[in-house]
């Protein structure tokens, strides 16, 4: 086997990005080194720190379900006019987040963008956990819950059909195919590396269930060229459909006459701002991963200087369409419109809208700086910030513009009540959960994928006469 | 099983699993020979040399897709992109179709129950209306297709499949590593022991070895 130097370098130079694993030269010690997170005989114990908190979490996540279906929604404190209250901002935050994970596996991998290898199996595992808790939330409001089949287009004796010229049923069908689609993304992704810790398992157990779901994978050349093309058909399926569904999310706003929410730039804004709150979610998440784990020759400096960037990127698109939408306000000449952002600039609800500004539009600019992409704990708390941010943004959304609609006389005030914040604690706690048990259980990152990014996957390494080759 | 097994002129492509076990004796057969190599550049030339002496039962088994390995190998396209194309036209007609039906027309469908439609007047609107009806039609044109993708991936590749002589052998385990096997099935018309293990020898491999099937 051709041996290449061991390149260490995690400065960019221009036109030469810096490789992407460091430290190895053989695909073998990859495959042990990612495996060891699944192999060890105990997690860390920050794991299980982690884990107590969550499932309790989780746990009370499930209490509060349960009073909520016994008592109502009046332990909401969803009102008159505010009647999309927490459930529907938390919808919107999680959905949201669900989208880094599919942007990273499609656009990124349409885009030939090499990098996203290290980062997009959980990336993608996050989406599937973020779109759970995100489908949970308007499940559980619809108050009448034991009639949520009435959401689908399903025969019934009473010959009644969902009314499909509501965006709210196309959120349905949005979200749905959007969670469908990730999954079996997720999965055939995972396919070899499942194979891979099947023909690695020191027990049956291990062996037969990993076995199970790796279908029976043998690497087959046959079989990865047909892999290839499902996968490459999935990214090109998926990068529209990562696009429609936070489109179709915000005209759920858009489509309504409300001041503030009855405007054309809420499609692209909010699938900017999904992809915003999606990267400082992995940044969350990964930053802490890879620390416990010792993953940081899989994602790199490079990788977290990247994911910096897109949130400078989209923070600023998210920022001009902040602005913009002040603009608009005003050149449009509509009192209401007006009102509309001046309200929420410096009315009630006015310390929401500057927490939002501050996290979302100020805490990103720092990533001009190069030394702030390459600072782990900045890059931690930005990301933070970030995710702060964007759940703000939604609640100055949603409530200010219900809270205050035309009409003073029906004006209102929206607060939340224990059950509210719980239930959004409990979100985070059900998120947790899951991804710590993918973590325990699943590949975390993509192997097959990272070795076939690795200067030694070039079949043509050495050679020097790969044009005579070709046309051979 | 009665019935003896029918070898018909298949594509090695579309065959993968044949019974090989004498039917008389029971006692597992050849299968197959595996030649292993440790870098994507051996596998590569071998699988050039492999195809032009003229197998057509032989296949590569690596950690990794190895870029341009499936065309060196003779493996034709794919007609995975076509299948797709029809699975997402469904969905689009499909979705379609349900909207009219749910919310336009009054038609009356016979299945098990009676199914009828119900026409929603919502503004004065028309009742096909067609931009409303766009976003579901995307949705479940991406959804049909995608599932179409991993669906028609998974049957063209026979799998899931949980037995197979590759994977009964130990010793192709590193073919999910850091190892490409080369394997050659002693069905082809052109394998013959010694001159097959001759071949290989001459790829340069690391070891070869049996299987059984």
């Amino acid at each position: 086997m051709t041996t290449l130097p061991v390149d260490n370098t995690t400065i960019e130079q221009p036109g030469e990005g810096s490789p992407l694993v460091l430290g190895h030269t053989s695909f073998d010690t990859v495959t042990s080194e990612i495996c060891r997170v699944n192999e060890a005989k105990k997690p860390p114990f920050a794991w299980y720190a982690t884990m107590v908190i969550s499932a309790s979490l989780t746990l009370m996540l499930g209490i509060l379900i349960a009073y909520l279906f016994l008592t109502g929604v009046g332990v909401w404190g969803n009102n008159n006019p505010a009647m999309w209250g927490f459930p529907i901002v938390n919808f919107v935050f999680w959905v949201g987040i669900g989208h880094a994970g599919t942007l990273i596996s499609a656009i990124l991998f349409l885009f030939r963008q090499k990098w996203r290898t290290s980062i997009n199996r959980f990336a993608e595992a996050m989406t599937i956990f973020a779109v759970i808790c995100a489908g949970m939330f308007p499940g559980i409001h619809i108050g009448r819950v034991w009639l949520a089949y009435w959401l689908f287009p399903i025969p019934n004796q009473m010959s009644m059909w969902p009314q499909f010229r509501s965006p709210l049923l196309w959120d349905v069908f949005a979200v749905g195919t959007y969670f469908t689609v990730s999954l079996i993304f997720w999965y055939v992704g995972m396919v070899p590396d499942l194979a891979t810790l099947r023909d690695r398992a020191t027990n049956k157990i291990k062996a037969v269930s990993y076995g199970i779901f790796a279908l029976g994978w043998r690497g087959s050349m046959r079989h990865w060229h047909r892999y290839e093309r499902a996968y490459l058909l999935l990214a090109a399926l998926a990068t529209p459909l990562v696009l429609s569904v936070h489109s179709v999310v915000s005209f759920d706003f858009a489509v309504a006459q409300l001041p503030g929410w009855h405007t054309t730039i809420f499609p692209p804004y909010f699938v900017a701002g999904a992809i915003f709150s999606g990267f400082a979610m992995v940044l969350t998440l990964a930053i802490p991963a890879r620390e416990l784990w010792g993953l940081k020759n899989f994602i790199t400096m490079r990788h977290m200087e990247n994911m910096a960037k897109i949130i400078l990127l989209t923070g600023s698109m998210v920022g001009y369409a902040y602005g913009m939408e002040f603009f608009m306000a005003w050149y449009s000449g509509e009192i209401y419109e007006q009102f509309a952002f001046i309200n929420r600039a410096f009315g009630q609800y006015a310390w929401a809208y500057w927490i939002m500004v501050s996290c979302n539009v100020i805490t990103p600019q720092i990533f001009w700086i190069k030394w702030c992409r390459r600072n782990i704990w900045i890059l931690f708390f930005a990301s933070l910030f970030v995710n702060i941010g964007m759940w703000f943004e939604r609640f100055v959304i949603a409530i200010t513009s219900l809270a205050n609609d035309f009409l003073p006389s029906s004006w209102g005030w929206f607060e939340p009540t224990w059950v509210d914040i719980l239930t959004l604690l409990g979100s985070f706690g059900l998120f947790m959960t899951l991804f710590l048990l993918f973590i325990r259980f699943l590949p975390i990152l993509a192997i097959s994928e990272i070795k076939g990014v690795m200067p030694e996957a070039n079949p043509h390494a050495g050679h020097d006469h790969d044009h005579e080759e070709a046309t051979s | 099983m009665t019935t003896s097994p029918v070898h018909t002129e298949m594509h090695p492509d579309t065959a993968m699993v044949v019974d090989d076990m004498n039917p008389d004796t029971g006692v597992s057969q050849l299968w197959g020979l595996a030649a292993e190599f440790s870098s994507p550049a051996a596998i590569m030339d071998a699988a050039k040399k492999v195809r032009a002496a003229g197998y057509r039962w032989w296949d590569c088994h690596t950690p990794f897709p190895v870029h341009g390995l499936d065309f060196a190998m003779g493996i034709k396209y794919t007609i995975l992109p076509i299948i797709v194309f029809f699975g997402g036209l469904t969905g689009t007609c499909l979705a379609l179709f349900l909207q009219v039906f749910t919310n336009s027309l009054e038609w009356n469908i016979w299945g098990i129950v009676p199914v009828v439609g119900y026409q929603f007047e919502v503004s004065g609107k028309p009742l096909i209306s067609l931009p409303a009806f766009i976003p579901v039609m995307f949705e479940l044109t991406v959804l049909f297709s995608a599932l179409t993708a991993v669906g028609g991936m998974l049957l063209l590749n026979k799998l899931p499949c949980l037995y197979h002589p590759v994977l009964k052998s130990p010793k192709l385990k590193r073919a999910t590593d850091d190892r490409f096997y080369l394997v050659i099935e002693s069905r082809d018309p052109k394998f013959v022991r010694p001159r097959t293990e001759e071949l290989l020898e001459s790829l340069g491999p690391d070891t070869i070895i049996e299987l059984e099937a």
